[in-house]
């Protein structure tokens, strides 16, 4: 396995659903990159889009224009037997678990290796070793019936992982799971992402799932990519309006940020928000030696939300006009700091 | 056994006749089963994989399979009988007889048939067809691993209800000519007036049919986790 074994790239994907009276685009011009053992998160509200773009990876849903590439081979190319084999390299998991009924959890798992040249033995064997991976060894003679929906997610992990596919594909494999479960399942896929090496697509509509484990995250609407970047980045400081309202918490209500602006412009203040790493530095500590430099501050918003493993801190300062440029170059300046940016009125 | 010859007189008189019959009509049961089941599965496994969108689609053969099922349904089986006699006569060389009846009973029962096997398969979970052919399974793999498979219990049942068909239609077959308990039923009991024939008779399919049930569910049973 290189380095561009697990790489994909959608460029100019698009999918269009014709019916007799009208055409409907689902997913309009999709370029992404995701480079060989990124968790990546596809977010958007339902009907995005997201299942779709993710349905073209495998091609499951044959995009109407544009190239699906995995290491370098364009795979809307291959005939059908060729295409069978690339799928075996792309795991999928799914919301509804879709493991077979009739069979138990080890033959599910088996079911993948059909065609791998293994003999029953060594198939069971390997089932067995996956099983053990997710936990559930000791559930393999059971029936999925008897399951919880965590179990038969992990099931469904454990049979993704059959043929050692260097792409997972997570199509809202947590939206049916209670959040503590979600959780369960999602330290697994970091886990398998960080032993394995294995790319990781998370499509999603919550953001929990995405804070955590993610590197890098998309944004999609209404069959568009409208933003997408590191996680961090996406969190901290969100471009577009839907980024803001899918991924944060609704504290900073731009309204109120607003308000405040004009409030303090009045009084011939500005207002500085800037992004600090917890870790390093606390906001006590920071806003004490920022007083050694610059005068006259005031706190007027602070938060703190843990993204990618990470407590970051977000504070707003009000400072007198004439100190901005002071105010701007000092946390510019501090090792603690990542980002600080001046909020004008019209956002 | 002195009672049961007194309630069933004519029975008893006719007592080869009676067997041979029920003889008859096991035989055209059977026969007529095997076929049915063998191309009816077939067709009914058709109808399902080449619709559009699904794993061997291809809406011509679709339509021609949909179209010709829907026509032989519609047609009533005891006006079927008749229809197909030149066909009968060149299949089996004449168009009386147990042997004979075979042919209407099976161009009768399949197309019944494929649509059962058609909506138990249908009711498979497309999400596990889906997981089927994202594992980079083949259309063969998908019909025999996927849609037979988790269409086993259903398929079954619906096997029930056709076999229990398929007798009402031999008796049916017996109003023409076929022999077995429907022949006997009409030719003995009813236009002869010798009611405890057709009792008799009636009595013997209800046996049937119950063993065929009671058969058939624990089958079910045993292919349901």
């Amino acid at each position: 396995m290189n380095e561009r074994s697990g790489m994909l790239e959608l460029e100019q994907v698009s999918v269009d659903f014709r019916n007799r009276k009208q055409t409907i685009a689902a997913v309009r011009d999709v370029n992404i990159t995701i480079p060989t053992g990124t968790v990546f998160g596809l977010i958007g509200y339902s009907g995005a889009g997201k299942s779709t773009l993710a349905r073209t990876i495998n091609l499951l849903q044959r995009p109407t224009s544009g190239s699906v590439k995995i290491a370098g081979v364009d795979i809307t190319t291959l005939g059908q037997r060729e295409l069978r084999q690339w799928r075996r390299k792309i795991g999928m998991i799914f919301q509804h678990f879709n493991l077979m009924a009739t069979r138990t959890v080890e033959e599910n798992v088996m079911l993948p290796l059909l065609h791998s040249g293994l003999s029953k033995q060594e198939k069971r064997q390997k089932a067995d070793r996956l099983l053990k991976l997710v936990d559930l060894a000791d559930r393999k003679d059971a029936y999925p019936s008897q399951l919880s929906g965590g179990q038969k997610q992990r099931v469904a992990i454990a049979r993704a992982l059959a043929n050692d596919p260097q792409i997972l594909i997570s199509d809202e494999a947590t939206s049916a799971l209670d959040p503590k479960t979600t959780q369960n399942i999602l330290q697994l896929l970091q886990r398998l992402n960080k032993q394995l090496g294995l790319t990781v697509i998370l499509i999603t509509h919550e953001m929990e799932v995405v804070r955590e484990i993610t590197n890098q995250v998309a944004v999609m609407d209404h069959g568009q990519i409208i933003e997408q970047g590191p996680t961090t980045q996406l969190f901290l400081n969100p471009q577009q309006p839907l980024t803001r309202e899918l991924l944060v918490d609704g504290d900073q209500g731009t309204e109120d940020m607003a308000a405040l602006i004009k409030q303090y412009t009045a009084e011939e203040r500005s207002l500085v928000s800037f992004t600090y790493r917890e870790q390093q530095t606390d906001l006590f500590t920071l806003l004490k030696t920022i007083e050694r430099w610059v005068e006259q501050i005031k706190l007027v918003y602070n938060n703190t939300q843990r993204v990618e493993n990470q407590l970051w801190g977000t504070a707003v300062i009000a400072v007198r006009n004439d100190q901005v440029a002071e105010l701007q170059q000092y946390v510019a300046a501090h090792p603690a700091v990542v980002a600080n940016k001046l909020l004008k009125e019209v956002d | 056994m002195q009672w049961l010859a007194n309630l069933f007189p004519n029975v008893v008189s006719n007592q080869t006749q009676f067997v041979e019959s029920i003889w008859q009509t096991l035989y055209m049961l059977f026969a007529s089963g095997v076929l049915v089941g063998v191309i009816g599965l077939v067709l009914g496994v058709a109808l399902v994989v080449t619709e559009p969108g699904q794993v061997l689609a291809n809406a011509a053969v679709y339509q021609v399979l949909d179209k010709i099922v829907n026509v032989m349904r519609s047609i009533p089986f005891i006006i079927l009988l008749a229809l197909v006699t030149p066909l009968t006569k060149l299949l089996v060389g004449t168009s009386i007889g147990t042997t004979a009846a075979i042919v209407p009973l099976v161009i009768g029962c399949t197309p019944f048939y494929a649509r059962q096997v058609q909506g138990a398969l249908a009711s498979v979970d497309q999400g596990l067809v889906e997981a089927a052919v994202a594992m980079g399974l083949s259309p063969v793999d998908i019909i025999f691993k996927v849609y037979l498979k988790e269409g086993a219990a259903e398929i079954a049942r619906t096997s029930i209800v056709t076999i229990i068909s398929l007798i009402g239609l031999t008796a049916m077959a017996g109003a023409v000519g076929a022999g077995g308990l429907g022949d006997i039923a009409i030719t003995l009991g009813y236009n002869q007036f010798e009611n405890d024939v057709t009792v008799a008779a009636t009595l013997i399919i209800l046996l049937m049919v119950l063993v065929i049930q009671f058969f058939g569910d624990l089958v079910v049973k045993r292919l349901t986790h």
